[in-house]
């Protein structure tokens, strides 16, 4: 295939995977590339402004929001890491936009471009990844909520995993959320531990050594949950296990 | 009731701290929505949904037209229809047909309106003896607590609690009431007076029928049906947005609010309320009264907020709530808890007063996913959160840190030196533990769980040193 037909990928790094977790991004990145798409990474960008946006500060994230349209603008795809970035971008903007027609026609166009890494890998790509060293441990996943429910994204990582060679020990209530929720983690500590709690606790009462996820946010909270009750649960986001980007410790630990 | 939902986190934290009813939330968090999902898995719930949305909207859009014809309908059936405007005009209303009537007793059904309004309290202040008749209400009513969810008023009591309630507030002698059948046994024997003895019975309504003038009443006890039956006279208090066109109406959304509400395909009891005794009829009451409540309902209307009038009061956003499993009903400090209460709570009492509870959602969207009436509870309690911000009811170090935010992610070189410096700064700090236990500004995060060390330099200066270096090379 010459390099002209391969589907043009736009990266969206997200500001999380950008300062806490390269490895996801270049995990990411590395996948797309074996899947057959050219990426490339539009270095005007920071973040999609769901912060500001989902707090009440709407007048904060709407110029954020323009920043992103005009970066990603021309790309036939448009694929992020993370579900609630990617949620943000296609549910979010138009509606950020309402009052602005001539915004509102490009943040749609750009909503219909926009993809989350791992349903792009199956639904666009049918991607099918080598087989991965976690084969054979036991492995749980946190839906994060964002992506599950304004995307859809349920059986797009598990089927990667799946062609990966990673079985799964479904939690109970593994469409419950964490707790994160953005600034709620830290306006309500006190509601969110108990969340997070429940989370944790419904992964470790599966056995598994290792939790993953397609939200930084949300394996964050559950990573620094985790180290705060001194529990040995690895958390890592489904793309460090899918590019084989393992080598490094897991979100929270320390290096060995 | 008196409003405590500014005080909504540190109720939260009691009510976390009760470890027995923390408990029992947990499983009610669990066993309700599992009885819903089955339940509704039955229908086709989003087509259900779809034409009941419709059918709601559309009658919103039309609400004085219809609010006429419901009025015409129940007066032509030989009732009476009163307006009232606040809390205050309702129970007056009601106070003033009780007097009227030289009533002394009065039987209530469960009524979420006359909660807002807080009619019981009113009525027993004027001297009449007013019995709660459904026996969630009546536990929370003998136990002098506010209900604490809207379908299941006493669900936060354990059995052992209704126990000791029923043997000291029941003067009945010496008795075991080993097993919840006992107690209802009970309850029902000292109900049964009350609805032989009522003058008046008031009971809330879950539609209006404009087509007919009846009013729609779902129970499981029946006890609906007594109050309205037996005494003399019965007063119906509704909020205006109940109406529905027709009966097929009302009775399309009882498919979804069972469902919903319970987990069952009907209620035990679906009642129609059609007017007083006529001369044929062998019994019925003397005196049939509508008592409608705007109580701020027509300031929604027509606003960014108007799809919350679409409620149907079936509570199943509360259990499938996170926060509401945790933080229980009463932290709501008001008479609607969980994700329709923080929408509610705020345009019916002020946004000063009921700040904390737009907040107190993580927007993971299970109550929209499950809202019968197609709310987008999420994006309303969003909206809230943005007229706090735009009435700076925000705490200013909130407003001032997105702002600050906003306008350092708008020059992505600026924001790109200065994360990667601090990044940089905190991954050789954390490398080694993994994480902080403790950081400046950052309290909220540390108080329960560690911050996550970052893993390196960020993605964007490896990136440019990698692009720089292939560059060159």
């Amino acid at each position: 295939m010459s390099r002209d037909h391969k589907p043009h990928v736009g990266f969206f790094v997200s500001c999380l995977a950008d300062l806490f977790r390269p490895s996801v991004a270049f995990g990411a990145i590395e996948l797309l590339e074996a899947a057959g798409c050219q990426v490339e990474v539009p270095e005007a960008q920071t973040c999609c402004g769901q912060p500001g946006y989902n707090s009440g500060a709407v007048d904060d994230a709407r110029p954020l929001a323009q920043r992103v349209i005009e970066a990603f603008a021309g790309f036939p795809y448009v694929v992020a890491p993370s579900g609630s970035c990617a949620g943000m971008i296609k549910h979010h903007y138009p509606k950020l936009f309402a009052e602005y027609p001539e915004w509102h026609a490009r943040a749609t166009d750009l909503a219909q471009r926009t993809w989350e890494v791992t349903s792009f890998l199956v639904e666009v790509m049918d991607y099918a990844p080598t087989v991965s060293p976690l084969q054979g441990r036991k492995v749980t996943y946190h839906d994060s909520c964002a992506g599950l429910r304004e995307l859809g994204i349920k059986q797009q990582p598990r089927k990667l995993l799946e062609r990966a060679g990673v079985e799964l020990a479904e939690m109970q209530a593994t469409e419950v959320c964490c707790g994160f929720g953005g600034t709620f983690c830290a306006k309500m500590p006190d509601l969110s531990e108990k969340m997070v709690d429940d989370k944790l606790n419904n992964a470790l009462d599966t056995g598994a050594g290792v939790l993953l996820g397609g939200d930084l946010g949300c394996l964050l909270n559950i990573a620094g949950r985790a180290r705060r009750r001194d529990s040995q649960l690895e958390v890592r986001h489904v793309v460090e296990v899918l590019a084989d980007e393992l080598a490094g410790p897991a979100i929270g630990e320390g290096e060995r | 009731m008196k409003q405590t939902s500014e005080h909504f986190q540190d109720s939260a934290r009691a009510a976390l701290a009760r470890t027995e009813a923390r408990e029992r939330m947990d499983i009610l968090g669990l066993f309700m929505p599992a009885m819903r999902d089955a339940a509704v898995a039955e229908v086709d719930f989003e087509a259900l949904r779809e034409h009941v949305k419709r059918v709601k909207d559309h009658t919103l859009d039309n609400l004085e037209h219809y609010l006429r014809q419901f009025e015409e309908q129940v007066v032509m059936n030989g009732g009476h229809v009163h307006w009232a405007r606040d809390a205050a005009e309702l129970n007056a209303t009601v106070l003033d047909i009780c007097r009227a009537a030289e009533a002394r007793r009065v039987g209530k059904g469960k009524s979420m309106i006359t909660e807002e309004t807080g009619l019981t309290e009113h009525l027993e202040k004027a001297g009449l003896l007013v019995t709660e008749t459904d026996l969630g209400e009546y536990i929370v009513q003998i136990a002098g607590e506010p209900p604490s969810h809207i379908v299941g008023p006493a669900f936060h009591k354990s059995e052992q609690e209704i126990r000791e309630l029923f043997l000291d507030q029941h003067k009945l002698g010496r008795r075991q009431l080993e097993d919840p059948p006992a107690m209802v046994a009970e309850a029902r024997e000292v109900l049964r007076e009350r609805f032989l003895s009522a003058d008046v019975g008031i009971i809330g309504s879950n539609a209006l029928i404009a087509e007919t003038g009846q009013t729609m009443l779902v129970t499981n006890e029946g006890n609906g049906d007594l109050v309205s039956t037996l005494p003399r006279v019965h007063i119906v208090c509704a909020s205006i947005e109940k109406l529905m066109p027709r009966p097929e109406d009302a009775l399309a959304q009882i498919r979804l609010l069972a469902r919903s509400a319970i987990g069952t395909a009907v209620t035990a009891y679906t009642s129609f309320y059609s007017g007083p005794r006529r001369a044929e009829d062998l019994d019925g009451p003397e005196q049939y009264h509508v008592v409608l409540l705007d109580n701020r309902r027509t300031e929604i209307l027509g606003s960014n907020y108007q799809d919350m009038l679409a409620c149907m009061r079936c509570g199943a956003c509360l259990t499938h709530c996170p926060v509401y499993i945790g933080a229980g009903g009463h932290a709501y400090g008001w008479v609607y808890p969980g994700p329709m209460g923080s929408v509610l709570t705020p345009l019916l009492t002020g946004l000063e007063e009921a700040s904390e509870l737009p907040n107190a959602c993580t927007s993971c969207g299970r109550c929209e996913e499950v809202c019968p009436a197609g709310i987008p509870l999420p994006d309303l309690l969003r909206d809230l959160r943005a007229d706090e911000t735009r009435a700076k009811i925000t705490p200013a170090r909130w407003r001032w840190g997105m702002k600050l935010h906003g306008w350092l992610a708008r020059m992505p070189g600026l924001y790109q030196a200065l994360t990667g410096t601090a990044i940089a700064v905190l991954s050789r700090l954390g490398r080694r533990s993994g994480g902080f236990r403790r950081l400046p500004m950052a309290g909220g995060w540390t108080q329960v769980r560690d911050f996550p060390t970052p893993q390196g330099d960020s993605f964007m200066r490896q990136w440019k040193r990698r692009n720089k270096e292939a560059g060159n090379g």
